[in-house]
């Protein structure tokens, strides 16, 4: 790779930096979701609200889960999204009130509310209106052959089921393991599953049980029955509008969001959520719609996204490719950013570490076994590990990708200036040369080959690590996967997932052709 | 041009194992002297302390009566040539570029020093110069070393086995090729050599190593008149028996 490639790829990294900065800088509130579709579109009325009352917003939809976006909003990273009273209570303060008090909403509410304050002066606004809880929901055939009705019932037949839950309710304490402890629920077998599929899961019979939400509009949609909490151990779910400590001090922020609460009920929030999550429809123009109804819409305002068709009469796909286009185009264009910038800062330095440490042999194996040891962290840890360090968008997504590229540059490196001609070298030093020479006319050009392969093999990691990059808000092709995942819109997670793909393979066409051209002269001639 | 190359009272070891033991040796300036003995005889090292690729735990090493310390390792390299066994030509460089390395790497590059080498060994410039040393043959390609050690137009040149790979034919074709190279130039010579012959053929001086210790050196027909100890007495008697071998077959 020549100096003058790398200088483009450092620039283009400073450039894009400088961009997002930039971007952070001027609009003033950044508004946040989780990655289902109920927070997709609480977050896109949250954004018009602040929009009809002249506020900037930048939208930042889909955060991995609750620990990745309330660890984004304690830090300022991002200022508002719509979380639950139950999940605050219990996966973020990891905490329960005693007897009664636990299942009394405004007690949660209360209770949650002073403590977030206390904690990390953070602010819950007053509940949207309606509860949103676990509905742990069975086939209607199945409810009726092993006469299930309660959660005491279904932990009764639990060993002969299969569960399917999605990664957060597995993991979190008023999840599985309460479910466990309480109820003694021991399912067959538990089949972690993403949030948008359960539902066809279980309709197709490869799961016997899911953990849905009683707003879902999808859950409506099938024959499914919902079991009830007997023992009343889910606690009240009620939806509120999360406040980052920066957010809370801006008045004119909180009087635009505040007119939503106590308007929205679980029925017209079930509606909303078909419309989406069934109908398909934009959520922004379902967010529109659902504010005109509350006459809650402003004069002024964009909708945010540039494109996007109403659920009936859809067109084809290639029309709505073509609808789409330009976000098609500007999500790609900032995937190949972050891809390049990451990969050009791996080179920037894995490459001098690889010829580093194969002068400091005892240190090598050392180092390659730390960089490697990176490379087991699921990219969406890592991710998250990035949150407290750098925030939320491209830096921190950049950094993961840049720490993920390391090892196979590094190793190439390593393996490649090793392996080089050890005749040649040696005839080199013993005939003059300086180390520098030596480096740039004999050691660096004999293991381009195998440093190349480092590239390639970096480069192709990061085209698809970075489409998770969406999960902290950096943007890309990622962006509609997530989303689309999230709505069960497999034409939205296609026009993140085509373009990756194709990515990929031209990515690795790319620099296949660059490595034919840094490649030794010997190997070149045919 | 040429310089005279001292070793006095050389030792050194790598961790435990002695490598040299009090070694002394000397190549008057256009002189060439064999370093004939076995593998671990110590005969490579003491030709690498030379240009310092190995710097002696004891003893000095001097090129015309300076004390080869005094210098600057590449600057010192660069005035004495370097042929090893293998070659060592670099791969993705053509025969004229490898020709030209020493010459490169003193920011003096001269066309016409390369083909005038390449023409000196024996090539053919405007061939074999394009050429990669893949497309060589064996013999070929020490050539080309050796063109490689004579471009800068060194002092003395330093010879590790050059020819040991080579088969018996090439071999006494490059052989023939470094004795007129040595006539027309009058280089000085060290030569490290496991066989006796080619230590007779190309040497004036003999050195015979073994255990990091001389046993004897002189020339070839004071070897041969009084061997010094039992070790010479056997590898001449070697060295004869194959020739005899040959002549009575």
């Amino acid at each position: 790779m020549s100096p003058r490639v790398i200088l483009l790829l450092f620039f283009a990294a400073g450039t894009a930096t400088a961009q997002t900065r930039g971007a952070t800088a001027r609009a003033n509130v950044v508004v946040a979701s989780k990655p289902f579709g109920e927070s997709y579109l609480l977050a896109e009325m949250f954004a018009q609200m602040l929009e009809a009352r002249g506020i900037t917003v930048t939208r930042r939809p889909g955060l991995g889960a609750t620990e990745v976006a309330f660890g984004a909003l304690r830090t300022n990273a991002i200022d508002v999204y719509p979380e639950y009273t139950g999940t605050g209570l219990i996966a973020i303060l990891h905490d329960t009130l005693p007897g009664p008090a636990a299942k009394d909403a405004r007690a949660v509410y209360s209770y949650v509310s002073r403590r977030f304050a206390e904690l990390y002066g953070v602010r819950w606004l007053p509940p949207l209106g309606f509860e949103n809880t676990y509905a742990i929901a069975v086939r209607r055939e199945t409810a009726t052959s092993l006469r299930l009705t309660t959660l005491s019932d279904l932990a009764r037949e639990s060993p002969a089921l299969t569960a399917g839950f999605t990664a957060d309710f597995i993991g979190r304490p008023d999840g599985l393991a309460g479910l466990e402890r309480e109820y003694g629920l021991r399912p067959r077998a538990v089949r972690p599953l993403a949030p948008a599929l359960k539902y066809q899961a279980l309709a197709a019979r490869a799961v016997d049980v899911i953990d849905g939400y009683s707003t879902d509009g999808l859950l409506a949609r099938h024959d499914f029955v919902t079991l009830v909490d007997d023992k009343r151990f889910f606690p009240p779910y009620q939806a509120a509008a999360l406040v980052s400590p920066r957010l809370a001090r801006r008045p004119d922020a909180i009087a635009a969001l505040i007119p939503l609460s106590g308007r929205l009920d679980e029925t017209m929030m079930r509606e909303l959520n078909r419309r989406v999550e069934v109908d398909h429809e934009d959520v922004a123009v379902v967010a529109r719609s659902a504010l005109d109804q509350l006459g809650l819409s402003g004069s002024e305002g964009q909708t945010g996204r540039a494109a996007g068709a109403p659920g009936r009469g859809r067109p084809g796909f290639l029309e709505y490719l073509a609808s789409r286009r330009a976000v098609i185009l500007a999500q790609t264009l900032r995937h190949i950013l972050l891809v390049a910038a990451a990969l050009g800062a791996a080179m920037l330095v894995a490459i001098p570490l690889g010829l580093l440490i194969e002068r400091a042999r005892p240190a090598a194996e050392g180092t390659l076994g730390a960089l490697g040891v990176i490379q087991t962290i699921p990219s969406i840890a890592l991710l998250a590990f990035m949150i407290p360090i750098f925030g939320i968008g491209f830096v921190p997504a950049l950094v993961a990708l840049w720490l993920y590229a390391l090892y196979p540059i590094a190793r190439g490196t390593y393996t490649g200036v090793r392996g080089a001609d050890h005749d040649a070298v040696e005839a080199a030093e013993a005939l003059g040369t300086t180390p520098i020479q030596r480096l740039l006319w004999v050691r660096l050009p004999l293991a381009t080959p195998v440093i190349m392969a480092g590239v390639r093999t970096a480069a192709v990691i990061t085209v698809g690590a970075a489409t998770l990059a969406a999960f902290i808000g950096a943007g890309g092709l990622g962006e509609p996967i997530v989303e689309g995942l999230a709505l069960a819109d497999t034409r939205l997670v296609l026009t993140g997932a085509i373009p990756a793909a194709l990515l990929a393979v031209l990515v690795d066409a790319v620099l296949g052709v660059v490595e034919r051209l840094v490649r030794p002269a010997h190997l070149r001639r045919r | 041009m040429s310089v005279a190359l001292t070793a006095s009272r050389v030792s050194h070891s790598f961790g435990a194992a002695r490598a040299l033991d009090d070694v002394s040796v000397n190549v008057t300036a256009g002189g060439a002297v064999a370093l004939v003995g076995e593998s671990g005889s110590g005969k490579t090292t003491l030709l690498r302390c030379f240009n310092r690729m190995v710097e002696p735990h004891k003893g000095e090493i001097l090129m015309d009566g300076s004390n080869v310390l005094e210098q600057e390792p590449s600057a010192l390299r660069r005035r004495l040539g370097y042929v090893q066994q293998q070659g060592g030509l670099l791969p993705h460089w053509t025969v004229s570029q490898n020709v030209g390395l020493v010459l490169r790497a003193m920011d003096r590059a001269d066309s016409r020093a390369v083909d005038d080498a390449i023409a000196l060994v024996g090539l053919d410039p405007r061939v074999h110069g394009p050429r990669f040393p893949r497309e060589l043959s064996g013999g070929q390609r020490q050539r080309v070393a050796l063109a490689r050690a004579l471009a800068a137009g060194p002092q003395a040149i330093l010879l590790d086995e050059p020819f040991g790979a080579l088969d018996a034919i090439t071999r006494g074709e490059v052989q023939s090729a470094f004795q007129r190279v040595h006539r027309e130039l009058g280089l000085t010579i060290l030569l490290v050599t496991h066989d006796l012959a080619e230590a007779a053929r190309l040497a004036t001086r003999i050195v015979v190593m073994r255990a990091g210790r001389v046993e004897q050196q002189g020339s070839m027909a004071e070897l041969r008149d009084s061997p010094a100890t039992d070790y010479v007495r056997a590898l001449l008697a070697s060295a004869t028996a194959q020739f005899e071998a040959l002549q009575t077959a």
